[in-house]
């Protein structure tokens, strides 16, 4: 009987315990500048993007701040999440269909493992917006627009540019095993560039293993003259392995970051293929909200290109000053 | 706690004893303080629609925490579980679309194959004596290699797909994959086979012999062996116990989205861990419950989607994941030291 008291006492300090940390949450939104806890906002409409780029990804990060701007402009609230688990990124859609948000975005890198959950979303009558891969499938889920870049067309520009550059064997850097996207990137660079592509199996998520990884490459093999990163992180992860390896190797990479466009000044990188993401994130938000207010659809069933953009040498430099604001 | 072993199983316990001392308290605890910290804050969470979407994950993480407890509480941990989901859905996926095989033909070579990984694992830890850690952490590496480069050898891709134009499929996925409608809300059928395999395990761990020999081996396998124990071949059920979990989950989760990625899986294995260490399992064998497991899994469910409907920054969602678990774990030791105090 005695100790009833310290039950209820521990029980107690335990439920506020976990208030305190709910506090901690709830304060951690304002520089978040769409987080979901702005009411003014929610009449204007509420919209969902939904990726599959984790959490600290910096392409990933690009395209949230594209779509927390837009939101910012338009007076709309933005919640922005990603998992690259298509089981879990159909579960957050899920979710977005549950809270009746007035639009959703998402990424298809795995088509087929999302068409069930954009399918919920269509039939509940909300209108989705594809973006960055899944492009061929996208007017088949009922999307009403998709927003991106066309991988193989990207990849083959890719590959001529390098050809010119006199490269004829190519090391194509794929760091997402399950994405086919980036699959499509090498086929399109294999297709004009002439020479041989071999790719390289990496893990994002561990950057220093990338640079070992294509370092011990370029040593066991003095013929690739050659490398085509399809990540900028995996790109300065693969410039430290070209200098550790004191190879001669040409690299160029897709998509953009501070770093990417100062190895281009320097000349460490040959070229970057810009998608430009952030338009990835502030156009579906711009298209929805046009959609709610407007009933506007923009592609006419194609999807609205992004990219591809090169950046070189010689235009580094305004774009240097844009990606260490985190736009491009 | 062995001086007063006489009198503790002597002794009268009276109901509110005997509930306390449940491995399980401490997760109900937790769980109902992380229900009541989501449902306070979020109406849709605690909506029909809500409910059936945090029970998703927490019914294929049941299933999988479930048959991790069994092992933990036999002794073992099961590192390769996680990606052995990925091999027995790589294994239906692939047979079912590029050669041919009838569903229910390509779901029974998943099952031989991640029973064999299973018995292969059980019967290395056993025979050799090495930590079931470092065994089947080698194996999840291997696994993990086998997965991306059989898929790559055999269809040029990393990512399988097509399953729904197989022979057998819809069946398969109604009973596997599919939805239940209550209220006008589809629930998923995977939350009865967690609800069906916890009831089985916990009548398994209380009722039969071979349940109590797993707290034995698990608790101390020579001791467990002396007296007769079959600690061996109990080992290795538990591990085939858990790779029968995976190839459930895994060949779920392939019915249900009709493609398999290369990489999935990876990273699984703790949450499984996770899951039965809030339920109550000790780390170091001999304790634990299914049911516990069941419920941890229910509170990483909520946990998962609790914070996304918050709208908390995405980034921070780690974070506040891991600050979750590390209180539902705090709820339950605080509940069960305060149980082992009312023993004496």
């Amino acid at each position: 009987m005695k100790r009833t008291p310290i039950i209820l006492a521990l029980l107690g300090s335990l439920v506020l315990a976990g208030c305190s940390s709910g506090g901690g949450g709830g304060q951690t939104q304002p520089p978040a500048p769409a987080g979901g806890g702005q009411s003014p906002a929610a009449n204007q409409g509420s919209f969902a993007v939904v990726t599959h780029g984790g959490a600290g990804d910096s392409f990933w990060d690009v395209v949230k701040n594209g779509a927390e701007a837009a939101g910012k402009q338009y007076g709309v609230t933005v919640t922005y999440q990603g998992d690259g688990d298509p089981g879990k990124q159909s579960q957050l859609i899920d979710q977005a269909v549950a809270q009746k948000v007035d639009g959703i975005v998402v990424s298809m890198a795995n088509p087929d493992a999302l068409k069930e959950a954009i399918g919920k979303a269509v039939a509940a009558k909300i209108p989705v917006i594809t973006i960055n891969s899944g492009a061929d499938r996208s007017k088949e889920f009922g999307a009403v627009a998709h927003v991106g870049q066309s991988e193989d067309v990207a990849g083959r520009g890719a590959g001529e540019q390098l050809k010119a550059a006199g490269v004829t064997k190519l090391l194509c850097v794929v760091h997402e095993a399950g994405n086919v996207g980036l699959d499509q990137r090498c086929k399109g660079a294999e297709e004009t560039l002439g020479g041989t592509v071999e790719r390289l199996q990496v893990d994002i998520a561990n950057l220093a293993d990338v640079t070992s990884k294509v370092t011990a490459k370029l040593q066991s093999d003095k013929a690739v003259n050659g490398i085509l990163a399809l990540n900028n992180a995996v790109a300065i992860a693969a410039r430290d392995a070209v200098r550790d390896s004191g190879s001669q190797a040409k690299l160029a990479t897709f998509d953009l970051s501070a770093d990417v466009v100062a190895a281009i000044k320097d000349g460490q990188i040959l070229f970057a293929v810009d998608q430009q993401q952030y338009l990835q994130g502030w156009l579906p938000i711009t298209f929805l909200t046009l959609h709610k207010k407007n009933l506007n659809t923009v592609g006419g069933g194609l999807p609205v290109n992004t990219g591809p953009g090169f950046v070189t040498k010689d235009n580094a430099e305004a774009i240097a000053k844009l990606a260490e604001g985190g736009t491009r | 706690m062995t001086s007063a072993a006489v009198d503790e199983r002597l002794a009268h316990a009276g109901p509110l004893r005997r509930l306390l001392i449940r491995p399980e308290l401490g997760a109900v605890v937790g769980a109902v303080v992380v229900f009541a910290f989501f449902a306070a804050q979020s109406e849709v969470f605690r909506s029909v629609a809500g409910v059936a979407n945090w029970l998703d994950p927490a019914a294929t993480l049941g299933i999988m925490a479930v048959a991790v407890a069994l092992l933990m509480i036999g002794g073992e941990f099961d590192l390769s579980a996680g990606v052995l989901t990925g091999t027995s859905g790589l294994v239906l996926v692939i047979l079912a679309t590029r050669f041919g095989v009838n569903v229910w033909l390509a779901m029974l070579a998943g099952l031989v194959v991640a029973l064999a990984v299973g018995f292969l694992n059980g019967l290395m830890v056993t025979r050799t004596k090495l930590p079931s850690f470092i065994v089947t952490l080698g194996t999840f590496l291997m696994l993990q290699g086998v997965n991306l480069g059989v898929t790559k050898a055999l269809t040029g891709t990393v990512q399988v797909s097509g399953l729904a134009r197989a022979d057998g499929y819809e069946l398969a996925r109604t009973l596997f994959g599919g939805t239940i409608t209550v209220g006008g809300v589809g629930f998923r059928v995977a939350i009865l086979w967690w609800l069906g395999l916890t009831a089985l395990a916990t009548w398994f761990l209380m009722r039969t012999r071979a349940g109590n020999w797993v707290f034995a081996v698990g608790g101390n396998d020579l001791a467990a062996r002396a007296v007769g124990v079959p600690a061996a071949r109990t080992k290795i059920a538990l591990f085939m116990t858990t790779a029968f979990a995976a190839w459930l989950v895994g060949s779920m989760l392939a019915l249900r989205y009709t493609s398999v990625q290369a990489n999935i899986g990876i990273g699984q294995e703790f949450i499984y861990i996770i899951a039965a260490v809030i339920g109550g399992c000790l780390l170091t064998g001999g304790y634990g419950s299914a049911i516990g497991a069941s419920i941890g899994a229910v509170i990483f469910g909520m946990a998962d989607k609790g914070i996304v409907f918050l709208g908390w920054d995405a980034d921070w969602f780690m974070f506040f994941l891991g600050a979750m678990l590390l209180l539902a774990t705090l709820a339950n030791r605080l509940v069960r030291r305060y149980a082992e105090q009312v023993r004496h």
